[in-house]
């Protein structure tokens, strides 16, 4: 297979003595594969090694009104039962070991379940068949609870709770906002100023990562008081500091050891099975091991997040794109665990790798009686990648554009400011697209065959819009069951919900600096303004053609990551709701 | 419960052990025997991942019940390699990126040694046909399927 790089289109930008890069290479692990010996956790023998197995809820949502474990407990091999009462701090969220989010998840679910599989009780055996027996033993007494299944519908009012946690069911970003913001410039102004307006809804399924290997752990007491964890999981680190919360024990008590990994696709960051085994360990003295089979593996490992996005674009005559706004929906399942990270990576990434003056989002960190949801495979950006370039399709085909030309049209030219306030730097979609259209024979125009992404950009298509609603004035989503913060009497009102809002009498949004803002500038009424501080021409907001000029765009001082980048300080924090 | 006495011969080695009635062949190799190669991944035949020979066959470990190899020849990939020298298969393996997680290769190599044994110059199809039992979520098939084609081009020349 040979690998073709098209120096020719960015000659000045490296040299071509690239040692590695572009030359098979041999895994250095592969030795091990081949012969079967590289290790992974399941290749620890220990004598005496006891097996865990969990009684699984049947139901979306229900109430646990009583458990009989007695005949299962009195079953030929059973060790121990473990009850949600032996994990010593039985509520964790991943991201707590960053500080973000609350603790909302048990180990073992104690009065309610919140989806199909959540685990109630773990049951300890000395082979496998025997802890399968014995969970098969237990009778549990359900109280059925109503469910939703939706991302919407647990949005709308009078959805079921799905976690008292986050009693609007959905996670709080900021401390005060039930999904997370973009806002730069105006979109009202760029949809009033389009010729084209373009509305599609996009959804996406959970996928199952499916490693070959599934997820599990053995864990056994060692010497010197300590126990030695080994494990499947993809974060040896997390998966230890997840554990000695859970437990309660110091994690230099914890010796984790992980191995060569079956396949992991973000599957096995959740750190269920290290805990659960250890906590087998320490409650019996022998070693155990909790392993998914592989139905578990499917239904009740989580998967990537369902994903519902609304898309509004509004597009100039000539195909450029004036403004677009998203309303997302992110589907987190009964629990958080890394989706409300999987909606910040989706928010950074908008509105794609396209110039757009105007940008507008919401996305929702739903919760829902689905399974939980986790990483996979570039989660967050992936389903929102996806639903926008179908989205670009379906706006070439309403202005009556070659969807190559219009993505060449649009894409990022070095210089650029995106969304997030970052300079756009080393793009390269304009090159990609010529030569996908090459390869695939696509004809493109001698404009978009002469365009490039080293030419046209920064200028004005590099400032900040003068009129970007901050998130101080903009919507305000419930805070904590608080009322809903008063908006300065001077914002006028707007219409332009987003589609199906889920929460009653949204706030207007209009940023108290667009008050003032002059109105001369780009005719026809284009969004426009200056910093109060400059009066004077006014940059017409909207998306420049990308300049004929073939002066390649440089900076003016060196990029640098951290706070000096343009736009910082904007928002009050990146993270949301900061709490142990 | 009562145990049984099994014997079978084991890569051109004798192994005797006990077993459970129902205990089956890849928990006696794995847990009572240590041959750690063949790899559990579905326990329902599905994945191909416990893939071992039973007198020259091809046969998923999980779904045979170890009573039934009483006095017959097993091989695992543990099997393979002819003293230092690794099979042919291995060596196309490790040159064509046959593996990422590894996990699948056990299998992999038990059904296209068993492919290779019967029909040394298999086609493309057939070599698709071989290991069609046998999963892999890493690779995308195609460095594998290349890996066998390799391993039987291999073998023609010498």
């Amino acid at each position: 297979m040979s690998i073709e790089f098209r120096k020719d289109l960015f000659a000045d930008e490296r040299d071509d003595n690239l040692k590695e890069v572009g030359k098979p290479t041999r895994r250095q692990d592969i030795l091990g594969h081949v012969t079967g010996r590289s290790p992974y956790y399941d290749d620890h023998l220990f004598d005496g090694l006891c097996h865990i197995r969990c009684v699984r809820s049947p139901h979306h949502a229900a109430r646990i009104r009583h458990i009989d474990a007695g005949a299962a407990e009195r079953m030929p091999g059973v060790v121990r039962i473990i009850w949600p009462s032996d994990v010593p701090r039985n509520l964790n969220t991943l991201l707590s070991l960053l500080d973000f989010g609350k603790d909302d998840e048990p180990l073992l679910a104690p009065d309610q379940v919140r989806y199909r599989g959540e685990p109630v009780l773990a049951i300890i055996a000395e082979t496998e068949r025997q802890a399968r027996d014995a969970v098969a033993a237990v009778r549990v007494d359900w109280e059925v609870l109503p469910h939703v299944l939706d991302v919407e519908a647990a949005l709308a009012p009078g959805a079921p709770v799905v976690n008292a946690v986050y009693p609007g069911n959905a996670f709080e970003y900021h401390k005060r906002y039930n999904h997370q913001k973009l806002r730069f410039g105006d979109v009202e102004a760029g949809f009033r100023e389009a010729a084209h307006v373009v509305e599609g809804r996009y959804s996406m399924s959970p996928i199952e990562q499916a490693p070959i290997e599934t997820c599990g752990a053995i864990a056994a007491p060692e010497q010197n008081d300590r126990y030695v964890c080994h494990t499947s999981t993809q974060a040896l680190f997390f998966s230890l500091g997840t554990a000695a919360k859970l437990l309660n024990v110091g994690s230099n008590r914890l010796h984790f050891i992980g191995g060569t990994v079956g396949g992991g696709f973000g599957g096995k960051v959740d750190s269920l099975h290290e805990p659960m085994a250890l906590l087998g360990a320490i409650l019996t003295g022998r070693p155990c091991k909790f392993q998914f089979d592989r139905a578990e593996e499917m239904q009740v490992g989580a998967p990537r997040g369902a994903e519902v996005w609304y898309l509004k674009d509004g597009i100039a005559a000539d195909g450029r794109l004036l403004a677009r706004r998203f309303v997302g929906y992110f589907d987190s399942g009964a629990y958080t665990r890394l989706s409300s990270y999987a909606v910040q990576k989706a928010t950074g990434h908008l509105p794609g790798p396209y110039t757009i003056p105007n940008v507008y989002s919401d996305v929702f960190c739903v919760y829902t009686n689905r399974t939980p949801a986790t990483a996979m495979r570039g989660f967050g950006i992936t389903g929102v990648d996806w639903a926008i370039e179908r989205h670009m399709d379906k706006v070439a085909r309403a202005v009556g554009m070659d969807p190559m030309e219009l993505r060449i049209l649009n894409a990022y030219r070095d210089g650029d400011m995106k969304a997030h306030r970052r300079v756009a730097k080393n793009c390269a979609l304009v090159e990609c697209a010529q030569v996908a259209a090459e390869k695939a024979g696509w004809p493109l125009s001698a404009n978009a065959l002469a365009a490039s992404s080293l030419t046209g950009g920064g200028g004005l298509r590099g400032a900040l819009p003068a009129a970007t609603a901050t998130d101080q004035i903009g919507r305000i989503g419930p805070e904590d069951g608080r009322p809903v913060a008063p908006l300065p009497a001077a914002v006028t009102e707007r219409a332009g919900p987003a589609p199906r809002q889920p929460h009653p009498a949204p706030a207007p949004e209009r940023p108290a600096q667009t008050q003032s803002r002059p109105t001369q500038g780009a005719p026809g009424g284009a969004p426009s303004g200056a910093p109060p501080a400059t009066p004077g021409p006014t940059p017409p907001q909207q998306p420049q053609p990308p300049l004929a000029s073939p002066e390649p765009y440089r900076p003016a001082e060196p990029f640098s990551r951290g706070v000096r980048r343009p736009g910082t300080g904007r928002f009050s924090s990146l993270s949301g709701t900061r709490r142990r | 419960m009562a145990r049984i006495p099994l014997q079978f011969r084991l890569n051109g080695s004798e192994a005797a052990t006990f077993c459970e009635p129902a205990e089956t062949l890849i928990d006696v190799l794995r847990r009572r025997i240590g041959d750690l190669t063949p790899k559990w991944g579905c326990g329902q035949g599905t994945c191909g991942a416990c893939t071992v020979h039973v007198d020259g066959q091809p046969q998923l470990s999980c779904l045979t019940l170890a009573q039934t190899v009483e006095g017959r020849a097993v091989r695992t990939v543990a099997g393979l390699p002819n003293g230092p020298e690794l099979h042919p298969l291995q060596e196309a393996f490790m040159e064509h990126f046959a593996a990422q997680c590894g996990y699948c290769t056990p299998g992999m190599l038990m059904a296209a040694a068993a492919l290779l044994e019967r029909n040394p110059r298999p086609s493309r199809e057939e070599v698709v046909e071989a290991i069609s039992g046998n999963l892999c979520r890493c690779t995308g098939y195609q460095p594998i399927i290349d890996a066998i084609l390799a391993a039987s081009e291999q073998r023609r020349t010498a």
